[in-house]
């Protein structure tokens, strides 16, 4: 444990903020210009996992461990949300025979 | 027997019964069966009525107890009247619609809102009374957008909205005198006894005279009532007109001169100006109207802008005046709209100038229709004149030229009431009307009964006068402005 | 006895009660005899009311009658009582009221006996009965408005009695609109009363108001809306032109209820009020050139009508100026007495005309008449009669009451006699025009016509008779004292004028000036009816047909110098015009327009918002991410 805490230390603090922002921001543009769903739910997980990364890395510098059970959490959680949007994605395309974004504009008045 | 409780159940109860009722034959009967029982109930309380000031056969009870919300109901010298009116109007709305084939949920609609409407009538808790007034909204909108003509949807969507907007505006001033009551507490009496500041009291007014001006309705609020008149069912109309907008006046009476005085004092002048336009500007109106429902619609409009400006004038004459009025005009405007509605059916159409010469076909009409009609323009010995004179008077002490303006209403009633009947009755037969055939058996009964109350009060006035004196006398002394 | 005065109007009401439930399921006879009988009945009460008032006054009482029925209504100090008062003034209308009742409903028994509508008729003529001795007997001004108004709706009734006829049942309508204008002055009149007096009672009013000063403002406005009210129901300017149009109605009626009762209630009221008046010199000012401009007005009109009937009524409404002329210059009595005698020939004229009318077979138009007076001997002589009478040739009965009417506008001011005088001329004029036109010449109806004249049954002329001998002997009841008389009338009445005499002029002209005065305006009508004679008889002068282009002055006189066209375009349509505004821009557009925009609003700004919920996934995910940066952005800014 002391181990991992000191290897993850060897980074510093404002590089893991740095790369998990480009990472979190690289989710973002992904979901908005992206047509496709499953890009999109790649994307998002891409911005779980940038979050993860900087929960783990301020729980190591502030030896605090809340944000690693926070990790835990979101993995639970992020699994459970692709498992159920997965479904909804390929419920959607057996009824569009589409994984396109657009297909899905029912959700109106 | 003398349980005022009873008489807010008996309807309820029909209601229910009646919902399960399909045969439209058996529903009838059942339901003027009950409004009769209704009407038979409610004699006790004529006779066991001692006329002075105070509150009788009080009943109230803890509603919501963590709240200090009663279930208050008593009879006093203005309810009672109010009452009557009701009790007494129903079974011949009832009747009037026997010749339709009504299932049982027309009637159970009735019922409900006879319950609604006495709840109003008898209410001496601000809580219990704001659930009457609105329980009473429900059952008229259905009866008029389910069994209406035209446009009835939007017509009955409007009405409702806005009537209940004014509810809802009353609901703010019932909620923040709550508030201000020393044990929180919707009673009347605690709403009466409140020390409000003079600013308070302003807006207090305008969201209590919003909801009954709408109700009413006063000019410049009154655009609902034209179209839902004309497009409601007979026994709808009859409903809305005969009772329901009385429910704004006693609401007047009641509620927002004895609670807001300093309210009323502060814009009693705008009122009683919209009041005394509204007579004259709803009666230059129904001239040239060419629908009769629509003719009679805004004729009341000018009878209760009339009415209502009697009360504001606040004295002896303009309220006992606006009481006895509310009757009369109560017993016309019933009779009118059923006048109408067998002319309606018989001739299938409602423009006057599809009528014309129906008197010699129907003279038994004619007569009834007549006496009514003088009724409704206030010639003497029939009731609408006591009704006027004391409400004139009422306004002339206010002020001379309220009166002057307010009395045109005797010139200018004449004239289109004097037009319908001419229109309808008078001339040569119009092609429509040529197979008419005379009233008889219940329709004839109806109107002989509202001939009879014509004449019988227009004689005897005191019968309802009596009834009401202490009870004005005493809210006169209570709130002096 | 005098206790039972209620029953004079009761009986009446018991037959239109009976009359109108039995409607024509009975005989015509039966019919007949219950509404005459009522009548009768009533006579014969008010004889009995009669005479004992007559033998109080004999012992110098003022001779009243007051009987209390019921309170009628209560509240906080008004206090309004159904009692009865009969006095010499009442007795005296009632005598009118029931007597040429009585005669004009034993006429209709022939008059009407064809017509459909017998019961219904009979009905309606019983209810006026009960409403005018109700306005008579009233003991204060609530129960007199009662038979004011009621008499209003009787005439209403009477007037639209053919009312198949759209035009017919338009004049009722008219005549019971123009009779409200006035009524509403009534209502706003005892307002006023009852804020000076605290009361309606006669007694009590007259008694406070004996106290007030000359020219008080109160009485100024409260006489004034008397007066308003008195114009509409006795038809003066400018409230008149209800009057010729009622003579739609059946001709008894325009007998009883437009020419001897109803409309002269105006000035019932106001002889009743002479002290509110006397008090009041501006509005005794106001009614006498009112009554005066009215007089001379209908005279003028009356000169060109061709329509029997529509001579009679302007000839009434010109009469009935004269009586307000009579009370503008203080001479109630007077005025009263000419109440009285034109009763009696302006009902014999008008059921004279309609034995005309009868024997015509409704032809009314006197241009088809003429020559009539071998057929219908007794309706000659009578109208002959009361033509006299009513151009005021000694001693027929119209000569006494005119003529005091005129001396008291002499002594007023002399301005105002020789403007009676000259409508003296014309009345006389038309009057013999009429009647030469009808019974002088030859023929000019149609060969059936002529074939069917008849003379009326006895029905029919028996009432002529008799009030032909009223209209000769009538006016020997108040023979001024000049002619060497007593005033008798003046003396029965002098209790009712008792409280306003201090104030009133009482006539103080010499002898000399009242023969020279009766000699001017006697010669005068002799005159004219010579002129008359000459024009229609000798020279066989016949009134130019409706579409004839007459000279200026004639037109204006034929066409009603166009009030009713006045009016129509000044009130009517401009009143018609506004009603389909208000209704169309003001109610429609301008007021539920604004209630509805309200609605509108919240609808197109649902539908305005709803279009952000676009249903793409997409736009849902940018729009998320927008505001996730707005709020941050605000959070970073805001701290």
């Amino acid at each position: 444990m002391e181990n991992i805490v000191t290897q993850i230390q060897g980074v510093p603090l404002n590089h893991y903020i740095i790369f998990c922002s480009i990472m979190f921001a690289i989710g973002v543009t992904g979901v908005l210009i992206r047509r496709n769903v499953i890009i999109i739910m790649m994307s998002i997980e891409l911005m779980l996992n940038a979050v993860n990364l900087l929960l783990a890395a301020f729980s190591a510098y502030r030896g605090d461990p809340t944000g690693q059970v926070f990790v835990f959490f979101i993995m639970a959680l992020a699994a459970a949300e692709v498992a159920v949007g997965l479904a909804i994605i390929i419920m959607v395309y057996r009824n569009t025979k589409s994984v396109d974004i657009e297909s899905l504009s029912k959700l109106r008045w | 027997m003398s349980n005022l409780f009873i008489l807010l159940l008996v309807p309820v109860i029909s209601a229910i019964v009646l919902c399960f009722i399909k045969d439209a034959v058996r529903a009838k009967w059942i339901a003027l069966f009950v409004a009769i029982l209704e009407l038979g109930l409610s004699i006790p309380f004529l006779c066991g009525f001692i006329p002075d000031a105070s509150i009788q056969f009080e009943q109230h009870w803890m509603w919501v107890e963590s709240l200090g919300i009663q279930f208050h109901i008593g009879l006093d010298g203005i309810s009672l009247p109010m009452l009557l009116l009701t009790n007494g109007l129903i079974p011949l709305i009832v009747l009037s619609s026997f010749r339709k084939a009504h299932k049982g949920n027309f009637f159970a609609l009735i019922s409900f809102m006879q319950a609604g409407l006495l709840l109003v009538f008898l209410a001496l808790d601000a809580f219990t009374f704001y659930v009457g007034w609105e329980i009473a909204l429900i059952p008229i909108y259905f009866i008029c957008a389910l069994w209406g003509d035209g446009d009835r949807i939007r017509i009955n969507l409007k009405f409702f909205v806005y009537t209940f907007f004014g509810s809802l505006l009353m609901l703010v001033a019932l909620i923040y005198l709550y508030n201000q009551s020393a044990t929180p507490s919707f009673e009347w009496s605690a709403f009466v006894a409140l020390d409000l500041s003079e600013s308070t009291q302003r807006w207090i007014f305008w969201a209590f005279f919003l909801a009954f001006a709408i109700k009413i309705p006063i000019l410049p609020f009154h655009t609902w009532q034209p179209d839902t008149y004309t497009h409601a069912p007979a026994a709808g109309t009859m409903l809305l007109a005969g009772i329901m907008l009385k429910m704004g006046v006693y609401g007047l009476i009641r509620w927002l001169l004895p609670v807001a005085p300093l309210g009323a004092l502060a814009y009693s002048q705008v009122v009683m100006a919209l009041c005394v336009i509204g007579i004259v500007y709803a009666s230059i109106i129904a001239f040239k109207q060419q629908d009769a429902k629509r003719l009679i619609a805004y004729s009341s409009i000018a009878h209760v802008g009339l009415i209502s400006a009697g009360v504001f004038s606040w004295n002896m004459e303009g309220l006992q005046g606006a009481i006895i009025q509310m009757v009369n005009h109560g017993l016309s405007v019933v009779g009118l709209f059923f006048i109408i509605d067998i002319l309606q059916e018989r001739t299938e159409t409602r423009t006057l100038a599809e009528w014309g010469g129906i008197a010699s076909k129907t003279p038994r009409l004619a007569t009834v229709f007549l006496v009514i009609l003088m009724g409704a323009v206030g010639l003497p010995l029939t009731n609408g004149f006591i009704g006027e004179f004391l409400l004139l008077k009422g306004l002339f002490d206010y002020g001379v030229w309220y009166a002057v303006f307010g009395g045109l209403t005797l010139i200018l009633g004449a004239v289109y009431m004097l037009r319908l009947y001419q229109k309808s009755m008078l001339g040569s037969l119009s092609e429509r009307a040529e197979g008419i055939v005379d009233i008889k058996g219940y329709e004839l009964l109806v109107l002989g009964v509202i001939v009879f109350f014509t004449l019988f009060l227009g004689v005897w006035p005191k019968a309802i006068l009596h009834l009401s004196e202490a009870s004005v006398v005493n809210l006169l002394n209570q709130i002096k402005f | 006895m005098s206790e039972l005065i209620w029953l004079i109007p009761l009986i009446p009401f018991i037959g239109f009660v009976v009359n109108g439930l039995m409607g024509n399921r009975v005989p015509k006879a039966i019919t007949a005899i219950i509404g005459c009988g009522v009548v009768l009945a009533s006579f014969v009460l008010s004889l009995f009311v009669y005479f004992e008032v007559a033998a109080a006054r004999t012992t110098g009482a003022s001779g009243e009658i007051y009987v209390h029925l019921f309170d009628w209504f209560t509240v906080g100090k008004l206090q309004v009582a159904l009692s009865f008062l009969a006095d010499p003034l009442s007795a005296i209308m009632l005598l009118i009221i029931t007597g040429v009742g009585f005669l004009i409903h034993l006429y209709s028994c022939s008059y009407m006996a064809s017509d459909t509508g017998f019961g219904k008729f009979f009905a309606y003529l019983n209810l006026f009965i009960f409403f005018m001795t109700i306005l008579v007997l009233g003991s204060n001004y609530l129960v007199m408005f009662i038979g004011w108004e009621g008499v209003g709706l009787c005439s209403y009734l009477l007037i639209g009695f053919w009312f198949k006829n759209g035009s017919y049942a338009s004049a009722a309508k008219k005549a019971f609109v123009m009779n409200r204008i006035g009524d509403l002055g009534f209502l706003i009149a005892m307002f006023f009363i009852l804020e000076a007096f605290g009361s309606l009672e006669y007694g009590t009013v007259f008694a406070e108001a004996a106290s007030m000063p000359m020219g008080s403002s109160t009485l100024l406005v409260i006489t004034l809306l008397l007066f308003v009210a008195a114009t509409g129901k006795s038809a003066q300017i400018p409230l008149f032109t209800w009057l010729p149009d009622a003579m739609a109605g059946p001709t008894p009626v325009s007998a009883l209820i437009h020419a001897a009762t109803m409309v002269t209630a105006g000035i019932y009221m106001v002889v009743r009020s002479n002290i509110l008046f006397t008090l009041s010199p501006v509005t005794m000012e106001v009614m006498a050139v009112v009554g005066l401009a009215t007089a001379l007005l209908a005279a003028f009109i009356a000169i060109t009508q061709t329509d029997i009937k529509k001579v009679l009524a302007y000839s009434t409404v010109s009469q009935l100026g004269y009586m307000f002329l009579g009370l503008g210059v203080g001479a109630f009595t007077g005025a009263f007495f000419h109440v009285l005698t034109h009763a009696f020939f302006k009902a014999l004229l008008f059921l004279g005309a309609g034995s005309v009318i009868h024997a015509m077979h409704d032809e009314q138009d006197m241009r088809q008449m003429g020559g009539l007076r071998k057929a219908l001997p007794i309706t000659f002589i009578t109208m002959f009669i009361g033509t006299i009478a009513i151009s005021g040739i000694p001693p027929f009965a119209g000569f006494f009451s005119k003529d005091e009417i005129l001396a008291h506008a002499f002594q007023h001011q002399p301005v105002l006699w020789v403007v009676g005088f000259l409508t003296a001329l014309c009345t006389a004029f038309y009057m013999f025009r009429l009647l030469y036109l009808t019974f002088f010449g030859k023929f000019r109806g149609t060969e059936t016509q002529k074939q069917h004249l008849h003379e009326s049954p006895w029905q029919m002329t028996l009432p002529l008779i008799v009030l032909a001998v009223l209209s000769v002997v009538g006016g020997f009841i108040n023979i001024p004292e000049a002619l060497g008389g007593h005033h008798s009338l003046a003396a029965f009445l002098a209790p009712i004028f008792e409280a306003g005499s201090m104030h009133a002029e009482a006539l103080t002209l010499s002898h000399s000036t009242e023969y020279l005065l009766m000699g001017v305006s006697a010669g005068g009508a002799l005159i004219m009816g010579f002129v008359a004679y000459n024009r229609y008889v000798r020279k066989e002068t016949r009134p130019t047909a409706d579409t004839d282009a007459s000279s200026g002055l004639h037109k204006l006189s034929y066409r009603k110098l166009y009030v009713d066209e006045f009016y129509d375009a000044l009130i009517v349509q401009p009143l018609k015009k506004l009603s389909v505004g208000f209704y169309k821009y003001v109610d429609r557009l301008g007021i539920d327009g604004f209630v509805n925009g309200i609605g509108n609003f919240f609808i197109g700004a649902g539908k305005g918002i709803r279009q952000w919920q676009s249903g793409y996934v997409g736009f849902y995910m940018m729009m998320m991410v927008v505001s996730v940066i707005a709020i941050l952005l605000y959070a970073v800014f805001s701290i």
